[in-house]
């Protein structure tokens, strides 16, 4: 009886472990090309379920490009993706599983943050009986409650960038895409944003896929990284394990070592400069 | 339908909020009734048309909803600028129900805008035929407010720049207005621009409000439902495709 309680309780707890650790976005050979311009060029890499992975790179490198595939917006010139187990082909229920916030701002600014997040559950879907529980639920989690009916416009750039994720949330989904999340905000502001996400993927067990340029909210906040230069991914892995391969000792300077350039300068420099070298590549 | 009543909802929402917008679309159209409606109205009754206010209405009234309707499209490259339409195409959701809410918001806020350039053609002096022709009147500029929105979404959808997009609609709303009667009688003409008339649905719609608001048609009442009805349908089937298109 012991032994058969035993083995039930391991079978049970390995599929929970197995569930969890298994792959909620998986990408092979992932590539999208505009005409003679190759932005994104087969990359490769997965991500687990639960776990906070960040793209670490310079503008112009790909990153907004790879997260509008990944969530249908833009079709992929070749490759293979799997976002909760689903085909990017099979649109609908791939939109159903995650929760985005863009790099630019993507609200009404002529409604209320309480009527921005009430057309987001009309569009998707969410049962009018719970509808306005959730919206009051995620005002107050993003401390903006007390604001619910001010117009859009009036709101700082650090609340809208609050009502985004609120919004990113309401439909429960698996993952949270987030480009540049922090793009824009002051420090005290970039920190309690990501307070939020990190509450999030604790408290709700979803995934954070999210895109940066700053090492160290990858190094931060990040569970995993991928170093991503144009248009392809350099190399993946922990902070410490993407210290080791490189052998150095911080983020910079691995990141420095991997692709020959400082974050910094890349982000200063043209990004048509940088393109003009990608097409010439090819 | 959740989709389409969000859209719907969103377009008439801003709508009504902005005052300016309210106020500022009728400034056209209350010039050409006062100056074509007193300025011409003397010649047109001594040429025997009879009174001048009532035969231009209809197509003052109509003029607006059109404007109204074809320049709502520029909500789309609005949205596709300031990132709203990232949303929406984001969204599990049918890329025909996103066109059918917003062209039944844009409908919906031209109709509106058209019962006030009514309401102030009564106050001038225009007097409809009976308080039940009012029913018909809206049915047909609703089909016109349906057909022109369609045409504005799918001009929209191939398009990224406000300043392109307003200069194409400029370039067909005047000669879409002028060429359908809404300011003189269709019958005389010469062959040439007879035919021209003929092709511009707007003249079915202008043919079927003044018919329904006057009890005098030039063409029939059918056959301008008909063929409204079917421009519309068409190009909101097209308005759906160029949409499905856009990509960000």
């Amino acid at each position: 009886m012991v032994l058969f309680y035993s083995v039930v309780s391991i079978m049970i707890f390995g599929y929970h472990y197995m569930k969890k650790r298994s792959n909620i976005i998986s990408v092979k050979g992932l590539t999208k090309k505009f005409k003679n311009f190759i932005a994104v060029d087969g990359i490769t890499f997965n991500v687990k379920r639960g776990e906070l992975f960040a793209f670490l790179g310079p503008n112009g490198a790909g990153k907004s490009t790879t997260i509008k595939m990944l969530t249908t917006l833009l079709d992929p010139t070749t490759g293979d993706v799997k976002i909760n187990n689903l085909s990017l082909k099979d649109k609908d229920a791939v939109r159903h599983s995650f929760g985005i916030v863009f790099q630019d701002p993507s609200l009404d600014d002529d409604l209320t943050a309480y009527e921005n997040l009430y057309f987001h559950c009309l569009l998707y879907g969410i049962p009018k009986d719970i509808m306005a529980k959730r919206i009051e639920e995620l005002l107050v989690f993003v401390e903006l409650w007390d604001r619910r009916k001010t117009l859009v416009k009036k709101f700082s750039g650090g609340m809208k960038r609050r009502l985004e994720i609120a919004r990113g949330l309401l439909h429960h989904p698996k993952i949270l895409f987030l480009d540049e999340p922090t793009l824009g905000l002051d420090p005290q502001t970039r920190n309690h944003t990501w307070e939020y996400i990190r509450n999030v993927n604790k408290k709700e067990q979803m995934t954070v896929f999210f895109t940066t340029h700053y090492m160290e909210e990858a190094e931060k906040i990040a569970d995993r990284i991928a170093i991503i230069d144009n248009g392809r991914i350099i190399a993946q892995g922990t902070s410490k394990q993407l210290k080791k391969i490189s052998k150095t000792k911080t983020l910079e300077e691995a990141f420095l070592s991997l692709t020959g350039h400082e974050i910094r300068e890349e982000s200063a420099s043209p990004l048509s400069a940088m393109r003009q070298r990608r097409m010439m590549r090819h | 339908m959740n989709t389409i009543y969000a859209l719907w909802l969103r377009q008439v929402k801003k709508y009504f909020r902005s005052k300016s917008r309210i106020i500022g679309s009728l400034g056209q159209p209350v010039l050409f009734l006062v100056a074509f409606g007193f300025g011409f109205g003397p010649i047109y009754q001594k040429a025997g048309g009879g009174n001048y206010i009532d035969f231009l209405a209809p197509g003052i009234i109509l003029m607006s909803v059109l404007m109204t309707a074809m320049f709502s499209g520029i909500d789309i490259i609005w949205d596709r600028q300031f990132g709203f339409l990232k949303e929406t195409l984001a969204a599990p959701v049918s890329r025909m129900e996103i066109v059918l809410g917003k062209t039944l918001g844009a409908a919906t806020v031209a109709l509106f805008q058209g019962v006030i350039v009514f309401i102030l053609s009564m106050l001038i002096g225009f007097r409809p035929q009976s308080v039940l022709a009012i029913i018909p009147a809206f049915g047909f500029s609703f089909l016109v407010a349906i057909l022109f929105s369609s045409l504005g979404t799918a001009i929209a959808s191939l398009l990224e720049d406000m300043q392109g997009f307003q200069l194409i609609m400029n370039f067909l709303v005047m000669p879409i207005i002028f060429l359908s009667g809404a300011y003189f009688p269709l019958d005389g003409l010469p062959r040439g621009m007879e035919i021209v008339t003929r092709l511009n649905p707007l003249s079915y719609g202008v043919d079927g409000l003044r018919g329904a608001l006057s009890g005098v048609y030039a063409y029939n009442p059918r056959l301008d439902f008909i063929v409204l009805a079917a421009v519309a349908t068409i190009l909101l089937l097209v308005g759906s495709y160029l949409f499905s298109k856009i990509q960000i």
